[in-house]
């Protein structure tokens, strides 16, 4: 298990580097003056030529990508000063260093993701075992039904609506805003209720569904009905041996949609105005600020790759043929 | 024949010593395309320490038979008729408690495929003690090492490790004997094996079935054996029941019922099979068509579609009338007992060599 955990590890540093290589390269190959960009109006060909020697832009392109790369590792200095590893550059449109954008909007993201996580995932995975428990019975298709139809909203729809009322007409609620967690739990977990319950409407519906159809295909595996024979008890059964089966594809989806929470909820951001990764994300690449966009981008993959890791050793834990093969 | 009254099913002799004992039983699934009669009144008695051979083929209703004395069907869309009678008590009536009590620990099942009706997540050693600890109350540690005391006696090399191992790190011969070792955990009184080496090869098959005798010769079990294979049956059973469309087409010893089939479709079943030394240019003779729908049953006998021998039966009975099998030793068939003698000796059997 450990040996296979530092093969994933390495893999995922090579993998890390290549995406860094790719995105680097694709994005310097785009026919765009940057300096011009940051230049203005009145730009002079001195001025561009400061702003070239400033950005790194004059540097052959072998020497800016070592630069980029190796500063990742071992950090960097700039004419603003130090900027230590991880160093992923300075933004073009705010001069500051990359990394504290990031860091600086990620709690936001982070409580986003984990809050919504906690709801979806109780009420998703439990309604879904609850259809599943009780399939063909009017709980089964009230359950069904209702996930159907949440599962066909939007989150900039359901947001407004949900602003609407209980923000703007009635006032039971302040509009959605982010408290430092550190700060105090109880204002943290207020500001965020309503873009939680939204987003996690939407997600709970797909988990549902996910969750009732894969405990009933479970629940047909002959090894359940062998379990049946040996006089294991419906709830023995049920939690024990199907349960244990759909997990598999509930772990891999769940991996996937955390580690893409992670990277930043674009349209949850919006709709409830939260500045987070995903909205830092989108006006970086509006400003064509190169260093911000690939700082991003290159922090998702991290949680991509790690998620996947998780995900493989989870896999290896509930299923014995994965850990032997 | 004279039993041919407003019961359909057939009467068969309740004798002392049966110890499960199924009156009439049908079984019916509600489908969208309409009802099915997968068991349509079918008796059969199982005495202790014997074991009744049921034949077959795919579709002829044995195992929904054998699943419905679990009271393992689906209750929701299946219903059940009749009366099952395990040491008196009824199971088809009994609650869902009550079969819980009975499953695994005075009625055990083991069957087809190893590899899919053994859980791939646990290990052979906590599936074998899961009934054990439900049924006897033991402990982990009791039932830890009754699973071993299992295993060593169906005969798994280094049990003291092997129970720790999961069912794919097992072959397929061993997994069938972790199977019947999980059957036995708790020394039931009915064993029912639902094709239980068919999905073995011959060598493992030979062991397998060696295996289950020398069992039933120490627990006394009695044994349900579900099988299509003519050869396997002849060497484990000692009374045989051929199924048909949901019912029993022909009952006797072993012995009778192989010597001297009284049934068309037994005749059938015999002569499909390949003989070891048989002659290699005479070719093998199917039952020519396929199973009947058990949506839409052929009307009279079942079997009247496929079978070569309704022009012997006078007027068109074959297609009316539903033969009624009799008591003991008997074949659920129009034809006169003379009529049976005479096309199985001069027809049959020479087919057989």
């Amino acid at each position: 298990m450990l040996q296979f955990l530092i093969r994933r590890l390495i893999g995922a540093v090579v993998i890390m580097f290549l995406i860094g290589a790719f995105t680097f390269f694709l994005f310097y190959t785009v026919p765009q003056d940057f300096a011009a960009l940051s230049c203005g109006k009145n730009c002079s060909p001195e001025n561009l030529a400061v702003i070239r020697e400033n950005l790194g832009l004059d540097k052959p392109i072998t020497t800016q990508f070592w630069e980029f790369m190796s500063g990742i590792v071992s950090g960097r200095d700039f004419p603003q000063g130090h900027c230590s590893a991880p160093c992923l550059g300075v933004s073009f449109d705010s001069g500051n260093f990359v990394w504290d954008s990031i860091v600086d909007r990620f709690p936001l993201t982070l409580s986003l993701t984990v809050g919504g996580l906690v709801i979806f995932l109780t009420l998703g995975l439990g309604s879904g075992l609850l259809a599943a428990w009780k399939r063909g019975t009017v709980v089964d298709k009230l359950v069904s039904g209702a996930s159907i139809v949440l599962s066909s909203f939007q989150i900039y729809l359901l947001g407004p609506i949900v602003l609407g009322i209980l923000v703007y007409s009635s006032g039971i609620m302040e509009n959605p805003k982010y408290h430092p967690f550190t700060e105090n739990p109880g204002t943290w977990a207020l500001g965020l209720l309503i873009p939680w319950v939204v987003m996690a409407t939407i997600f709970t519906a797909q988990y549902t569904r996910m969750s009732r159809s894969t405990m009933i295909e479970q629940l047909q595996e002959e090894h359940v009905r062998t379990a049946r024979a040996k006089g294991m008890s419906q709830r023995y059964v049920f939690f024990r041996y199907a349960w244990r089966g759909s997990l598999i594809p509930i772990v891999t989806i769940l991996g996937i949609d955390l580690s893409a929470l992670l990277a930043g909820a674009v349209v949850t951001e919006f709709t409830f105005d939260l500045p987070g990764l995903g909205r830092l994300a989108v006006d970086s690449s509006l400003t064509k600020d190169l260093p911000l966009t690939m700082g991003i981008m290159l922090f998702g993959a991290f949680f991509i790759l790690i998620l996947n890791i998780i995900v493989d050793l989870a896999y290896a834990y509930i299923d014995p043929r994965v850990r032997l093969s | 024949m004279t039993t041919l009254t407003k019961t359909e099913g057939e009467k068969a002799p309740t004798g002392p010593d049966s110890f499960l004992s199924v009156r009439d039983l049908r079984v019916r699934f509600s489908t969208e395309d309409g009802i099915v009669k997968a068991v349509d009144g079918l008796s059969f008695d199982v005495e202790r320490g014997k074991t009744l051979g049921i034949v077959g083929e795919s579709g002829s209703g044995k195992s929904v038979t054998n699943l419905t004395v679990l009271g393992l069907h689906n209750p929701k869309s299946s219903t059940v008729e009749g009366e099952i009678l395990l040491e008196g008590q009824d199971l088809v009536t009994a609650s869902e408690k009550e079969m819980e009590k009975l499953r695994g620990n005075k009625v055990a099942m083991i069957f087809q495929d190893p590899l899919t009706a053994l859980s791939p997540y646990y290990t052979v050693g906590r599936q074998i003690a899961e009934p054990y600890m439900k049924h006897t109350g033991a402990s982990k540690k009791e039932a830890r090492a009754r699973a071993i005391e299992m295993l060593t006696k169906v005969g798994i090399p280094q049990p003291k490790t092997r129970v720790d191992d999961y069912p794919h790190q097992f072959s397929g011969g061993m997994r069938q004997r972790a199977m019947i070792a999980m059957a036995l955990v708790c020394d039931p009184d009915l064993l029912i094996a639902d094709e239980p080496t068919t999905a073995l090869d011959v060598t493992v098959q030979a062991q397998i079935l060696d295996l289950l005798k020398d069992l039933q010769q120490e627990f006394g079990s009695a044994i349900i054996f579900i099988t299509h294979d003519l050869g396997v049956i002849s060497d484990m059973a000692d009374d045989l029941l051929v199924m048909y469309s949901g019912r029993a087409v022909e009952r006797g010893s072993v012995r009778e019922v192989l010597r001297e089939p009284k049934h068309p479709y037994t005749w059938g079943l015999l002569s499909s099979m390949p003989r070891l030394g048989g002659d290699t240019d005479q070719a093998l003779n199917p039952i020519p068509g396929s199973p009947p729908s058990l949506l839409n049953p052929p009307s009279g006998c079942p079997f009247h579609p496929r079978c070569a021998f309704t022009d012997q039966v006078s007027g068109d009975r074959c297609s009316t009338e539903r033969p009624a099998l009799g008591e003991g030793r008997a074949a659920a068939c129009h034809l006169t007992a003379e009529q049976k003698q005479t096309i199985f000796f001069d027809t049959i059997q020479p087919r057989l060599r």
